[in-house]
Formats: structure tokens, C-alpha cells, sequence
């Protein structure tokens, strides 16, 4: 076929030999042009949306430009910003006065801490940096898995200091569970050596932890400057509670969702009443009970710190949000997967941890992710109880005589913040969703 | 079994723990559990309330009074935010560029930053930005109302004009419900007529028309036959051809009684024209409102002539007589117009900064969840559901509204009702405004007052918990009535 058809080519005189130079299409169709024809100018109604679009972002930014870029930025006080203004602006713009953030950004971000000290949360931050990389990022090197296993004593460490020693007591109770599982499993039996893990470290710490940390700290006293809770303030407390939030409620969330899911009529009821009475009241009157109520449920004169309160409660009213997305993930698993399990010989413990939990979680990921997002979000309410966040920050500047009157220059620091943490969350969670995409579904 | 057996031992050993503890926690403070505190006085004001409400009211009436104000501006959120969230997450999609670049940055905003942040920032434009009352006086004034002088944005809140029923009011509700019945009504007829005949009648236009003609012919026939008349103005020691401007030279600011109805408050408007201040005492029956003028506590009386003939001749002790003045009987439904008095807008209905500002607040920040819950929901019906449809043969609008709709809709309804849901929570975020929520009111100021934290926490507990699983009930049920029936 080819043959006959290039030997007619060859023989027919009129057929053009050369290609004719490729010609550009006509302005109206390439380019800019094209793009804002389809994308701005399709049609009349388009046409209006992007010009009321255009009018609105001019609006916005005409408004808000100037004042942004305006701003002052070396003050001591509001007044004396008002008067650089005067003399750089003339009377009668309006003008940031950025001052308040280069005055104040250590209060915004540390709190109270001790200015010297400023290297111990700089410090476990980069630590949390590293000990999250092997759990975000499947190519970080595995070994890294160490410093998040040790990660969670030395940035209590780091941040509260004192004895080195409690921290590292508290860590033996960790060692002494998973020795007890390991090794006492064939001699006791699988409920029984679950249980002892559970019973004998909890006996442990409540009688032991302190009277042993007391004796290695008399024995060989190292540790560094005690700073306490109420030291801790600003954007350094939000990531306190939002991360220790956001760790111990995954594991939490998990356990009370396959409560949920289980057949074990006790558990499975226990678990949605829990589940269903924290999630059906605001965190803020949760948070409310644990500064106003906590103290008529524990034994008569136990008293401790507000910190632990909050976090124990954001952490509760986190997990019991992460068990109804978990609980999605599990109940959109075909059933088939449960039985597959089954059929294997798995026991419960393996087939959850091997068939069922990475594909339900996998499913569940951005649900997990959005709780975190508002987790961290929701951190701001402490406020309310008394503890200083970036918000009860922003009020405490506002009161003081040189800050007076100030507003938009704190929330807008804050919020950029905020933005900041939740949106790289949203974005790594979109990443990891796409990662993981392997087709199923 | 056996872990089944241990977990109860454990749980139930928790629960005597904790209950054991607070027991002796009590009788070590000397406190008892119980709730008659409700019953006690409250002794606290709160400036916005719903139902009638004063500091010698019960702390249970006090908690009433909150829980509507929580249930008001959950209600005014849910709607706002389904509103902005529709819009939004349409437009995200639109296929104009810029348009949708700017929801996203609307959408991603107003998730990534605490809402409490936004309800404070809303609050402090509110207060700071918006001028002052006084700012509205005088020729030249710095500020002016809007909306053809009908509502007036202060720092002290936003005044709306307010409704007031006249007489005849009652006619139009019922004109309005026979309506709302007789469109239902149709509904169901052209139902079944398609069904069995396949003939499709024009719902939309014979349902909106019922909606609106009925009762527009009702206020219009009532308007036209009772606005022009003319109610007497009945004075105390007033004497014959007095009119009202030469009665209020020698009582300045009288106090008008008068039944609950748009002709008092066209006398308080007629009063303030002529730089009057009157305050409206609300009587229910004509024999109250002859008590009212016999002990004196208002000196202006406005009722019906007819009525007023035997009040003149009834009233004792006190001489009444009919002003030169008479005053527009009102139509079954006027519009009070906030006006300025003195220092401050009197009439017309005021809108705190603190409600506005958690409004808003509540309403964008969970509208920008909406617009995404939205997306996702047109998105989740395929392109091939638009072709197939269109195969068939219907047009666009039947193919959004039968095909698309109903499926966009199963996926957006329970991920939506769960926002109304977080917003309905959310609203305890009233404590950053001054807002006088169930929270602040029940769990605030009736638990500083009483020391019943136990108690107070319970009940504000069991509110938020009631309100939850009932509207997560109402989903279940709306769930299980769409579900894909499969196999």
C-alpha cells in the first residue's frame, strides 16, 4: 500500500514537495488573548463576574495596600508611632504601625519563658522536626525512628527542664510495658500479659515514679533550670497542646473506634456513649469542666497543673472526633477484607494490624488531617480558662498604655500564623493522599 | 467473654471511683446536689432576650432566655452560612478564572484561622470602625442611615426597622397559611395529574404566585379601607381643640398607653417628629388601660373611637378629653423606623455588635466549609449522569433539577447538617463577645452567682448533648429515607 501510494506521490506533478513554514494561529486565538477569552470574557455574564471580581480586588487592596506597606516599624509605643506617621505622612493617613510585632513578638511566640532560655523550645522544635520526618516522609532514614521514639521525654525535658531524671523515670514505665508483653506472652497467655503490661506500669508510675526519680536525682543531680507552666505562653503553648493533642489522640481515637466497630456488646456501647457525649458538647464547656469540675472527680486534694487539664481534655475531645473518621475508614472497607483476614488465620490484634488498619486509615487520612487542623485551631479557647495564648497575648498587649488601641497589626501577625501551620497541614495531607492513590478506588 | 467481663469490672469500678470522689469532694465543701437554684431569683439583666425576661426572674427563666439566644443566632448562622457556602462553592467552580481564584482564597482563609479570631476581628471593625450615634445629629451630619434612612450601623449596634401588627394582622397570617396549604395542596395535585397523564403543570409559577397574590390582596384591600382612619388622641386635663404640640409644651415626654398595635406607634412617631420623647406602656384589655390612666401612669391614650367614647365617659377621678390631633389607625403590617433621640436611635430593633459580629463570624467561617462540602457534591455526580440525561432528551434545567440535584444532594446533606451542627457548638464562642448565650447565662453567671458548678455544667452539658443528638437523629432519619436501595 505505502509503495503505490509514494509512487503516485512521485508521479503526480501538482503535489507541493516542501512543507509550507508553520504559521502562527491569529493573535485571537493564542496567548493571552485566548486564555482571557476563555478563562475571563466567555460570555456576558462572565464578562461582569470578572469585572465586579476585578473591582473587588482593587477595592480590597486599595484599602488595605498602602496601610500594609506604610506601616512603622521601629516604635516604642502607639503614640510614638502616631507621630513618626504625622511627620513621614502628613496628618490624616492611616497607617500599620508594625511596631507592636518587632516590640512584642517574643511575648506572641514564647510567652513568659525566660528570654535566655529561648534555645530550649527553638531547640525542640527542630527535634519534633526530625522525629516527625520518618513518619511524614516514607524516605527518611528509618534510624531517625529513635528520636521519635525518645522525642516526646526530652522536649518535656527541654521545655519544663529540672531533673533530667523524671522524664527518664517515667520513660522506664514505657520499657517495663513492652518488656512485659515481649517476654511474658508464652508464660502468662496473650489477655493476661496485655493486661499485666497495663496494670504494672500504671502501678509504677503512681507509686514509684517519684521516689525513684527523687533517689537518682540525690544520687547524681543533672538537669537544667526548672521553668514552669505558667511560664509558657504565646504560639510555644498552642503547639504544646496542639501537638501533644494531636499524638495521643490518634492512638485513642483508634482504639475507640474499633471499640465502636466491635461485636463486645459492653465495649461497643461504652465507646459510642463516650464518643457521643463528647462530641455532642462544645470544647469550651469541656474546657470548663476541667478547670471548674476536675477537682470534685479526682481524690480530695489532688490539685495539678491547668496545662495538664487542658491538654488531657483537648486530647479526649480530639479522639473522640478522630474514632467517627476512623470509624468511616473501617466501615468503608469491603467486607471482604475482614473475611480475607479471617480465612488467613489472623488473630484480631494481627488481621487489624495488617489488613484492616492501613487500608481504613489510608481511606480516613484527610479526615484525620481536617480533626488535626481544627485541633490546632481550636487550641486558641484556652484563652477562656485562663491560659495565655497567642489570643490571651494579643489581649494582654492591648492593655498595656503603650499598645493601647492597637488591633489589626496583632490579629493579622496571629492569624498569619495560624494560616501558616493549618494550610501546610491541609497541603501535606493532600500530598499524602495523592501518594497513596495507588488506584483501588 | 472473660474481656468482656474485665472491661465492665473496670468501668463500673471507674465510675464508682469518680462518683465516690465527688461525694466526698461535696460534703468536704458542704454542698449538696441540687437543683433548686433554678428556682431562686437571678438578679442579673441581660440586654437581649427573646421572651420577657427581668433581674427578678428565676435563674430557669434566665437559662430559657439563653438558650434562644444560643438557638437565634444558630438558626440566623445556619442560614447565612448555607447562603454564602452555596454561592461560594458554586463560583469555585465557575469557569471564569479570577472568580474562582477568589473563593479559593475566600475557602482557604477562612478554614486555616481560628474562628475565634474572626468572631474578635468582626467584633473590633463592629465597635471601632462604625460611627457613633451622636455622629447622625445635626444639618451636616459625620454619618447618615442607609437604605432610604431605615437602618443606622452604629458602634453600638445595627438598628433595623422592626415589624408591628395592626389590626387585621390576624387575617393576613391566616390568609398566608391557607396559601402556604393551598401551594402544597397543588403540589401534590400536579404530582399525581403528571403520573397519570403525563401532562407537567407549571409548579413554580402557580406556587410562587400563591405564595405572594393572596396575601399582597389582603394587606392591600385591608390598607385601602382602615389606613385613613383616625384614632383620637385621649389626653389627661387636656382641654377641647388642644392639638398635641400645645398638650406636650406643658408634658414633655408622656407616656402613651395603648393596646400593642401600629397606632401607638404612629403616635410615638408623630410625637418624635415634633422632638418628643414617648415611651409606649403596654396595656392588653381597655379596662387595663383605664386603670393605667386613672393612677396616672400614662397621660396619652390612643383607641379606637368607639371604644374611646365609653373610656372618656368610663374613667374616674381623671379628666380625659380627645386632642385636635388624631393618628393614622396603621396598616395590618408597618415597619418601625429606628429614629434619633437624644444620644441614642429609639424604634425599630436593635442588633447588637455582639450578635452581629458572632453572626457574621460563625456564618463566613462555616460557609467556607460549605463551599467546599458543595464542590465536592456537584463533583461526585459524573459527567456521564449529564449526558445520559441529556440523551434522553430533557433540558438543562430538568437535568439539574431531576438528575444532578438529588445526587449532588445525598452527597452534601450529612456533611452539611454536621456543619450546622460545629456551628450550633460554636456559638459558645459568645463568651469573646459579651454575647448572652445559654453558656454565658446558665453556665456563666447563674454558676458565680449560686456556686453550682456541678449542677450548672450538668445541665448546659445536657442542652449542647440534647440539641446534638437531636439534630444528628433528624439525619439519620433524612439518610436512611435517601439511601441507594441496593440489593
Amino acid at each position: 500500500m505505502s509503495d503505490t501510494h509514494s509512487e503516485s506521490a512521485l508521479h503526480t506533478a501538482y503535489v507541493r514537495k516542501e512543507m509550507l513554514p508553520e504559521r502562527d494561529p491569529p493573535t485571537s486565538q493564542k496567548g493571552a488573548v485566548l486564555w482571557m477569552r476563555e478563562n475571563l470574557f466567555s460570555s456576558i455574564p462572565n464578562a461582569i463576574m470578572t469585572v465586579v471580581s476585578l473591582y473587588v480586588i482593587y477595592y480590597i487592596l486599595a484599602g488595605i495596600g498602602p496601610w500594609m506597606i506604610g506601616g512603622i516599624w521601629d516604635a516604642e509605643s502607639l503614640t510614638e508611632c502616631r507621630a513618626i506617621r504625622d511627620e513621614l505622612y502628613g496628618h490624616g493617613r492611616e497607617v500599620a504601625c508594625w511596631a507592636v510585632i518587632t516590640d512584642r513578638w517574643h511575648q506572641l511566640l514564647f510567652g513568659f519563658y525566660p528570654q535566655d532560655l529561648y534555645w530550649r523550645p527553638i531547640l525542640t522544635l527542630a527535634l519534633f522536626g526530625v522525629a516527625v520526618a520518618p513518619v511524614l516522609f516514607e524516605n527518611a532514614p528509618r534510624p531517625l525512628l529513635i528520636v521519635t521514639a525518645i522525642f516526646p521525654f526530652v522536649a518535656y525535658f527541654l521545655l519544663w527542664g529540672g531533673s533530667v531524671w523524671g522524664p527518664a523515670a517515667v520513660a522506664v514505665g514505657f520499657i517495663l510495658a513492652w518488656a512485659i508483653l515481649t517476654y511474658t506472652q508464652d508464660i502468662l497467655g496473650s489477655l493476661a500479659a496485655t493486661l499485666a503490661a497495663i496494670v504494672v506500669p500504671l502501678l509504677y508510675w503512681l507509686y514509684l515514679v517519684g521516689p525513684v526519680a527523687g533517689w537518682l536525682h540525690g544520687l547524681a543531680p543533672i538537669g537544667i533550670e526548672a521553668v514552669g507552666s505558667d511560664e509558657i505562653g504565646g504560639f510555644l503553648l498552642a503547639l504544646v497542646i496542639g501537638g501533644t493533642g494531636i499524638i495521643l489522640s490518634l492512638p485513642i481515637g483508634i482504639l475507640l473506634a474499633l471499640g465502636r466497630q466491635s461485636d463486645l456488646f459492653i465495649i461497643n456501647k461504652c465507646s459510642v456513649i463516650f464518643i457521643e457525649v463528647i462530641r455532642g458538647v462544645p470544647l469550651i464547656v469541656w474546657l470548663f469542666t476541667a478547670s471548674l469540675l476536675l477537682n470534685y472527680f479526682l481524690p480530695p486534694g489532688t490539685n495539678f497543673d491547668l496545662m495538664l487539664r487542658v491538654i488531657i481534655m483537648v486530647t479526649l475531645f480530639a479522639s473522640a472526633y478522630i474514632a467517627e473518621v476512623v470509624r468511616g475508614g473501617l466501615a468503608a472497607l469491603p467486607r471482604g477484607q475482614y473475611e480475607g483476614a479471617d480465612s488467613l488465620g489472623l488473630n484480631y490484634w494481627q488481621s487489624m494490624q495488617l489488613i484492616v488498619l492501613p487500608q481504613a486509615l489510608k481511606i480516613s487520612i484527610p479526615g484525620i488531617v481536617s480533626t488535626f487542623i481544627g485541633l490546632f485551631k481550636d487550641t486558641t479557647l484556652v484563652v477562656f480558662v485562663g491560659l495565655s495564648d497567642p489570643i490571651g497575648f494579643s489581649n494582654l498587649i492591648r492593655a498595656t498604655s503603650e499598645w493601647n488601641g492597637i488591633y489589626w497589626e496583632l490579629f493579622i501577625f496571629i492569624g498569619i500564623c495560624f494560616w501558616i501551620f493549618c494550610f501546610s497541614m491541609s497541603r501535606y495531607s493532600q500530598w499524602l493522599e495523592r501518594k497513596l492513590n495507588t488506584g483501588h478506588r | 467473654m472473660t474481656i468482656q467481663v474485665i472491661a465492665l469490672i473496670l468501668i463500673m469500678g471507674g465510675i464508682y471511683w469518680l462518683a465516690r470522689n465527688t461525694v466526698q469532694n461535696l460534703s468536704e465543701l458542704g454542698k449538696d446536689f441540687d437543683f433548686g437554684f433554678l428556682s431562686q431569683r437571678a438578679g442579673y439583666d441581660i440586654n437581649q432576650r427573646l421572651v420577657e425576661y427581668t433581674n427578678d426572674s428565676t435563674h430557669a427563666r434566665a437559662a430559657l432566655v439563653g438558650i434562644l439566644n444560643t438557638l437565634l443566632v444558630a438558626f440566623l448562622g445556619c442560614l447565612m452560612a448555607t447562603i454564602l457556602g452555596v454561592i461560594a462553592g458554586v463560583l469555585r467552580l465557575s469557569k471564569n478564572w479570577i472568580v474562582g481564584r477568589l473563593m479559593t482564597v475566600y475557602v482557604e482563609g477562612f478554614r486555616n484561622v481560628p474562628l475565634l479570631l474572626w468572631i474578635i476581628a468582626i467584633f473590633a471593625v463592629m465597635t471601632e470602625a462604625t460611627p457613633q450615634p451622636r455622629d447622625f445629629r445635626g444639618d451636616d451630619p459625620d454619618a447618615s442611615m442607609i437604605l432610604g434612612e431605615s437602618v443606622a450601623i452604629t458602634n453600638r449596634g445595627i438598628f433595623v426597622p422592626s415589624p408591628v401588627w395592626g389590626d387585621g394582622a390576624m387575617l393576613l397570617v391566616l390568609t398566608f397559611v391557607a396559601s402556604l396549604v393551598a401551594i402544597f395542596l397543588f403540589r401534590r395535585f400536579a404530582h399525581k395529574r403528571q403520573e397519570a397523564t403525563g401532562e407537567i403543570l407549571p409548579v413554580l409559577w402557580v406556587s410562587l404566585g400563591l405564595f405572594i397574590v393572596p396575601t399582597l390582596l389582603v394587606y392591600l384591600a385591608y390598607s385601602a379601607t382602615g389606613a385613613r382612619d383616625q384614632f383620637p388622641v385621649l389626653a389627661v386635663g387636656a382641654e377641647q381643640g388642644m392639638t398635641l404640640e400645645e398638650f406636650t409644651d406643658e408634658n414633655r415626654n408622656p407616656a402613651i398607653c395603648a393596646l400593642p398595635r401600629t397606632a401607638a406607634v404612629n403616635l410615638s412617631t408623630d410625637l418624635r417628629a415634633i422632638g418628643q420623647r414617648a415611651s409606649i406602656v403596654p396595656v392588653e384589655t381597655p379596662a387595663d388601660l383605664q386603670s393605667n390612666i386613672e393612677s396616672g401612669e400614662c397621660v396619652l391614650a390612643v383607641i379606637s373611637p368607639e371604644a374611646g367614647e365609653t373610656l372618656v365617659a368610663g374613667v374616674e377621678g381623671v379628666a380625659l378629653a380627645p386632642l385636635e390631633d388624631t393618628v393614622d389607625r396603621g396598616r395590618p403590617l408597618q415597619f418601625e423606623r429606628p429614629q434619633l433621640a437624644g444620644f441614642n436611635f429609639e424604634g425599630g430593633l436593635q442588633l447588637r455588635n455582639s450578635l452581629i459580629a458572632l453572626w457574621f463570624a460563625l456564618s463566613l467561617y462555616t460557609g467556607a466549609f460549605i463551599a467546599e462540602i458543595v464542590r465536592a457534591g456537584i463533583l461526585a455526580v459524573s459527567h456521564g449522569q449529564t449526558e445520559a440525561a441529556g440523551a434522553l432528551g430533557m433540558r438543562s434545567n430538568r437535568i439539574m433539577n431531576l438528575v444532578v440535584l438529588p445526587q449532588a444532594l445525598r452527597v452534601i446533606i450529612p456533611p452539611l447538617i454536621s456543619q450546622y451542627l460545629n456551628l450550633t457548638k460554636n456559638s459558645s464562642l459568645a463568651i469573646a463577645v459579651g454575647y448572652m448565650d445559654v453558656r454565658a447565662t446558665l453556665g456563666g453567671i447563674t454558676i458565680n452567682q449560686t456556686g453550682r458548678e456541678l449542677e450548672g455544667m450538668l445541665l448546659l452539658g445536657l442542652f449542647y448533648l440534647i440539641t446534638s443528638l437531636a439534630i444528628a437523629g433528624v439525619m439519620n432519619i433524612y439518610n436512611a429515607s435517601v439511601k441507594l436501595k441496593e440489593r
